[in-house]
C-alpha cells in the first residue's frame, strides 16, 4: 500500500493502472452487471473509453481517482472484513448503496464519478446503443420508413 | 511571438453574442474599419457531424461536457466551436418575460426594446412552430399528459430550416437544419469581410488594449479544420473589444486580465440545475426521431420550474438515472419504450455561487444549491411524474427511494418526491444556461456593466453574452442573448461614428 501510494505521487501514468484494478472490475460489474458477460475485446473497449475520458483530466483528478478505487476495495474490510472485490454481488451492491447515499460529500462524489466513467465506458460503445433499441438516425424521419 | 497586429474592433466569441455583434459591425467594414472575431474552438465541416455521442461530446464541448462545478456536485455543458453554444442547443426560441426583465431592474433597459430586438433575430434564424405531422410520440405524450394533470402546455417557436427529425440536436444538426450563428450570422459576417480566427483563445487582455493570443494547433486525427492562423502567440492591438466568450469563459478572462474590473466581476453565477427524467410505457413510442424539444410547461414565477420535452442519448440517459445495478439496466433496455422531460429549476443569484479563476487562469465555478432551488427540482419531478403518468406511463423514474414509482404512487407523489432525495451528489444534475459574472446594473458598485453592456471604467471594453443577465432569465436564453448584443454592437457603432467625428 505505501509502494503505491509513494508512485500516485510521482508521475506514473494513472488510468491504465487504476482501470486495471480489481475494485474497478468489481464495481463495474456492480453498476452495470452486462459488464460481466462482455468478452476481452469488448471489455478492452469499454477501458479504452475510460481511460480517454481520465486522460483528459488534470493530474491531479486521476490521482485522486485512483486513491478512492483503492479505498473502494478496502473499505469494505470495516464492515464485512472482505475487500470490495472479494465480497459477494449482493454485499457488493449494499456497500455501494451506502456509499452513494454517504453522509459524506466526498463519498458521494467519488461514488458518482467511478459510476459515470463506467456508464461511459458501457453506453458510449455503439453495440450497447444497439442492444438497448437507440436507434436515432441523421436520416431522421426517413430512415424510419 | 510574432509581431503586434492591429484591429479597430476584436471580437472574442463567435456564439449567440459574438455571431450577432460579428454580422451587425460587419457594414463597417465597407468604411475601412478592421474587425476581427476570435473563437477558442474549431471550424467543422458540415459531414464532420456524425451525431456519435462520445465522439461529437468530445469535439463540440468543453471537457466533453463534464465542467465539474468546484465541489463536483454538478456538471456544465458548454460548446467550443465555430458558433459557440448555437451548435447545440435544440433551437427553441423564446422571448424574455416582462416580469424577469422589470426584476433585474437595469436602468435604461427596456424590456419592450429587448422584444423588438430579439424578434429581428427570429425573423432572421426561421424562428417557427413545427408542423404537427413532425411531433413525435414523446412530445404528443407531453402534450396530453401534461393537460390530463391540468397543467398549460405551450409549442417552442424553433429556429430550424429544412429539419429532417434526427434528434440528434444536442450533437449538432447533422443536417444543418438549425439555423444557430454558424449557419446565418458568422457567415454573414465573413463575406462582408470581418476576419475570423478558430482555435484562438485569449489568454488575456491588458490595459493598453493589447490582447494575448494563442492559437493552438490541430491536433493529428481530431475533428475541424486547422486555424486560419499558424499555431503559436499573438500580440493584438484593439481600438475596442467586445468579449462574447459566454458567461464562465467572458467571466474568467476579465479576471485573469489586469483590468481594473469592477469587484463584481464573476458575482452573480446562475444556471437553471437540470435533470432529465423518464418514464416507461407499455408500447414503443417514437423517442429518438423528429426534433426533441417541441413543447414546454412554464411554472417558473410560481414554483420556480420549467419542464421541456427532451431526448438524450444512451450515455447521457443513463448517468442521469438514480441508482445503479439490474433496476438501472432494465430502465435502459427499455429505451424504445421511454418518455424524457427535461426539469430545470429557476436559480436566483445567491452570495458564493459565482465565477473564479486558479492562479494559471483556468476558470472554476463556485456553486451551491440553495433550498428554494432544490424545492424547485422537488416540485418539477413532482410536476413530470403527474405528466407522466396522466400520459399513461406505466412506471416513472425518479430521484426517490426506490427510484422507480408505479401507477400506485400517482397519489402520493408529495410523500415519495422529498428534498432528502435531492443531496448533492446524489442525482446527476447538469446545466446548460449559463448565465451572469458580468451583471448589468447601474455603477461599479453594483455590478459589471452599463445597460449598453459597456465595462464600468472601461469605455472601450464590452460585453455581448449571457454574462449581461444580472440574475437568472427562467427561460432559454439564446434569444435574449441576441437581443442584447444587438444593443451592444449598436453601441459600438455609435461610438465608431462620434470617433470618426
Amino acid at each position: 500500500m505505501r509502494g503505491l501510494v509513494a508512485r500516485l505521487r510521482g508521475n506514473v501514468y494513472v488510468p491504465a493502472m487504476a482501470l486495471s484494478s480489481p475494485a474497478f472490475r468489481a464495481v463495474a460489474t456492480c453498476v452495470v452487471p452486462e459488464v460481466a458477460r462482455l468478452e476481452a475485446a469488448q471489455w478492452d473497449e469499454m477501458a479504452a473509453i475510460v481511460a480517454r475520458a481520465i486522460a483528459a483530466r488534470p493530474h491531479s483528478v486521476q490521482r485522486q481517482l485512483a486513491l478512492f478505487l483503492i479505498l473502494l476495495e478496502w473499505l469494505p474490510l470495516l464492515r464485512y472484513a472482505r475487500r470490495l472485490s472479494r465480497l459477494d454481488a449482493a454485499r457488493r451492491a449494499n456497500f455501494l448503496d451506502r456509499l452513494q447515499r454517504a453522509p459524506l460529500l466526498l463519498l458521494r462524489r467519488g461514488f458518482w464519478g467511478v459510476r459515470t466513467l463506467i456508464l461511459m465506458g458501457y453506453y458510449g460503445r455503439p453495440a450497447a446503443a444497439t442492444d438497448i433499441g437507440y436507434r436515432a438516425d441523421a436520416r431522421g424521419w426517413e430512415a424510419r420508413r | 511571438m510574432s509581431a503586434p497586429r492591429s484591429y479597430d474592433i476584436v471580437i472574442i466569441g463567435s456564439g449567440a453574442g459574438g455571431g450577432t455583434v460579428a454580422q451587425e459591425l460587419a457594414p463597417l467594414v465597407r468604411d475601412g474599419v478592421r474587425i476581427l472575431l476570435l473563437e477558442k474552438g474549431p471550424r467543422f465541416a458540415d459531414h464532420e457531424f456524425t451525431g456519435r455521442e462520445l465522439e461529437m461530446a468530445d469535439a463540440l464541448y468543453q471537457d466533453g461536457g463534464a465542467f465539474l462545478t468546484r465541489d463536483g456536485t454538478m456538471t456544465l455543458a458548454f460548446a467550443s466551436a465555430y458558433g459557440g453554444s448555437t451548435v447545440v442547443y435544440t433551437g427553441t426560441s423564446l422571448t424574455a418575460p416582462q416580469r424577469v426583465i422589470s426584476a433585474w431592474g437595469v436602468p435604461g433597459l427596456d424590456h419592450a426594446d429587448l422584444t423588438r430586438r430579439s424578434a429581428k433575430y427570429a425573423e432572421q434564424n426561421n424562428v417557427h412552430a413545427l408542423d404537427d405531422s413532425l411531433i413525435n410520440d414523446n412530445n404528443r405524450l407531453f402534450v396530453e399528459g401534461g393537460r390530463k394533470a391540468g397543467y398549460l402546455v405551450e409549442q417552442f417557436p424553433i429556429n430550424v430550416k429544412g429539419c429532417r427529425g434526427s434528434s440528434l440536436c444536442n450533437l449538432g444538426c447533422p443536417n444543418q437544419a438549425k439555423q444557430g450563428t454558424n449557419r446565418v450570422q458568422l457567415p454573414r459576417a465573413e463575406r462582408a469581410g470581418v476576419e475570423v480566427v478558430t482555435r484562438a483563445e485569449v489568454l488575456r487582455i491588458d490595459a493598453d488594449r493589447a490582447l494575448t493570443v494563442r492559437v493552438s494547433q490541430k491536433a493529428a486525427g481530431a475533428k475541424g479544420a486547422p486555424s486560419e492562423w499558424a499555431p503559436g502567440d499573438y500580440h493584438v492591438r484593439a481600438g475596442m473589444v467586445v468579449a462574447a466568450a459566454g458567461a464562465i469563459g467572458t467571466a474568467a478572462l476579465l479576471l485573469r486580465s489586469p483590468l481594473p474590473a469592477p469587484r463584481s466581476l464573476g458575482h452573480g453565477f446562475t444556471c437553471h440545475p437540470a435533470l432529465i427524467l423518464v418514464a416507461e410505457h407499455a408500447h414503443p413510442i417514437t423517442n429518438d426521431v423528429g426534433h426533441p424539444k417541441s413543447y414546454f410547461v412554464d411554472h417558473a414565477e410560481s414554483e420556480r420550474f420549467v419542464l421541456e420535452t427532451c431526448m438524450y442519448f444512451p450515455f447521457v440517459t443513463a448517468k442521469s438515472l438514480t441508482g445503479f445495478g439490474p433496476a438501472h439496466s432494465a430502465i435502459m433496455h427499455a429505451f424504445p419504450r421511454l418518455q424524457m422531460i427535461l426539469l430545470l429549476a429557476c436559480d436566483h443569484t445567491a452570495p458564493g455561487n459565482r465565477i473564479a479563476v486558479t492562479r494559471a487562469g483556468s476558470p472554476v465555478v463556485h456553486y451551491r444549491f440553495t433550498p428554494e432551488t432544490v424545492d424547485g427540482l422537488v416540485r418539477g419531478t413532482r410536476a413530470a411524474a403527474r405528466i407522466f403518468f396522466g400520459a399513461g406511463a406505466r412506471r416513472v423514474h425518479v430521484p426517490a427511494d426506490p427510484p422507480l414509482l408505479e401507477a400506485a404512487d400517482a397519489d402520493r407523489l408529495e410523500e415519495r418526491i422529498t428534498a432528502r432525495h435531492f443531496q448533492p451528489g446524489l442525482v446527476a444534475v447538469s446545466a446548460a444556461h449559463l448565465m451572469g459574472g458580468c451583471g448589468m446594473g447601474r455603477s461599479a458598485a453594483d455590478s459589471v456593466t452599463d445597460a449598453w453592456g459597456r465595462v464600468h471604467g472601461l469605455p472601450w471594453l464590452r460585453v455581448a453574452d449571457a454574462s449581461l443577465f444580472p440574475d437568472s432569465l427562467e427561460i432559454n436564453p439564446y434569444l435574449t442573448i441576441m437581443g442584447l448584443a444587438d444593443r451592444v454592437a449598436e453601441g459600438v457603432r455609435r461610438d465608431v461614428a462620434v470617433a470618426r467625428d
